[in-house]
């Protein structure tokens, strides 16, 4: 198949699979890039989400660009974007038309209130995968656990710890004399 | 006229909103009084409607601003403003790091960035729990959702048995557990 073709079905399909934003895509992108296509390897998905964090934009938009990006170049990052949206555009358009209050009908209540346990149950499965990948060693693992505490007890903007790990690594390695 | 406008205040809130797609809210609540093209008792159901659905959340709130005013074309136009900051800016950063890949500082950076997004990931996980298991988010054992932690336990083994089936699958059995069981 065409590879601009590809990314965009493959991105498309990510983007209607997605239930809750950003994060929940993760599951879902490890089996669709990672899995079956190979186009990206799961320390580089990590690279991607944690810049997605701290560059403006939507998480999920800017992941499928950067894949994209990876895979097919510049154009190759446009039409995964372009992907990845497509769904959204139609099935909102459809509840925008037809539904007037589509949140009050209780059989989608009901089957949302399934798929969210899924979710969570997805996630970390996800979660699980990557740190395999990124917890290293007692650095790593000392990172992990302070963010972890440090977005439980204060209201800090991801941006904000993202760059503290980025510097505080830096640091780490210099001292190291890596 | 109104188009070009849209275009431009979703170009905006993609250049702005940084952390994904309920980052969005604050601009969208500014941009309701300075417009008027929606009013904010509208954003509540839109921000209700957009995480439930498909999509990545902050897509869902454009295409619907854009469908509010113009149909939709509005729809398009209005995703189109959002992403389009993110694709420059994260294009320019993807050549960047491919020049500087192999430099200590990028890689050690990386390093513990990473074991950093996976915390971010596990937090947001984390905060999904009280809204999912308990009645009104009161972590209480009146309220917990017995029927909800028994699909979890019969997912979470499914899942780590069958690793392999595709997360759609599981989304579809879940949905179709939430509907029977009326949870």
């Amino acid at each position: 198949m065409n590879k601009y073709l590809d990314l965009y079905l493959t991105f498309a399909r990510i983007g209607g699979l997605t239930f809750g934003g950003g994060y929940a895509m993760l599951p879902i992108l490890q089996k669709e890039v990672v899995d079956k296509k190979g186009w990206s390897s799961e320390s580089e998905l990590m690279d991607y989400y944690a810049i997605g964090q701290c560059t403006p934009g939507i998480i999920a938009v800017n992941t499928a660009t950067f894949v994209g990006e990876n895979t097919a170049g510049t154009m190759g990052g446009i039409i995964a974007t372009l992907g990845v949206v497509s769904p959204s555009i139609i099935i909102i358009g459809i509840i925008a038309a037809l539904v007037n209050n589509f949140m009050a009908i209780e059989l989608v209540q009901h089957a949302f209130n399934g798929i969210r346990v899924c979710v969570i149950v997805l996630m970390i499965n996800a979660v699980c995968k990557l740190s395999k990948t990124s917890i290293v060693d007692k650095f790593t693992l000392f990172i992990f656990i302070s963010i972890i505490i440090a977005t439980s007890i204060f209201d800090i903007s991801p941006m904000i710890l993202v760059f503290l790990a980025a510097i505080s690594g830096i640091i780490y390695s210099k001292a190291k004399g890596k | 006229m109104e188009l070009i406008q849209l275009f431009f205040e979703f170009f905006k809130v993609g250049l702005f909103a940084i952390g994904g797609g309920l980052a969005t809210i604050p601009f969208l609540q500014e941009m309701s009084v300075n417009t008027g093209w929606f009013t904010l008792s509208q954003l509540a159901d839109m921000v209700a409607i957009s995480e439930s659905t498909p999509g990545p959340i902050g897509i869902n709130m454009a295409s619907y601003v854009g469908y509010l005013t113009s149909g939709l074309t509005g729809e398009i136009v209005a995703t189109l403003g959002i992403i389009t900051p993110s694709i420059i800016i994260i294009l320019s950063i993807a050549k960047f790091l491919k020049a500087f890949k192999n430099n200590t500082y990028v890689k050690s950076a990386f390093y513990s960035m990473r074991p950093a997004s996976s915390a971010l990931i596990a937090s947001a996980t984390i905060s999904l729990i009280p809204i999912v298991f308990f009645t009104k988010s009161m972590i209480n054992v009146d309220n917990l959702k017995i029927n909800c932690v028994v699909l979890f336990i019969v997912l979470f083994l499914l899942i780590k048995k069958y690793n392999k089936i595709h997360p759609a699958c599981f989304i579809l059995i879940a949905a179709i557990a939430g509907v029977v069981f009326q949870l």
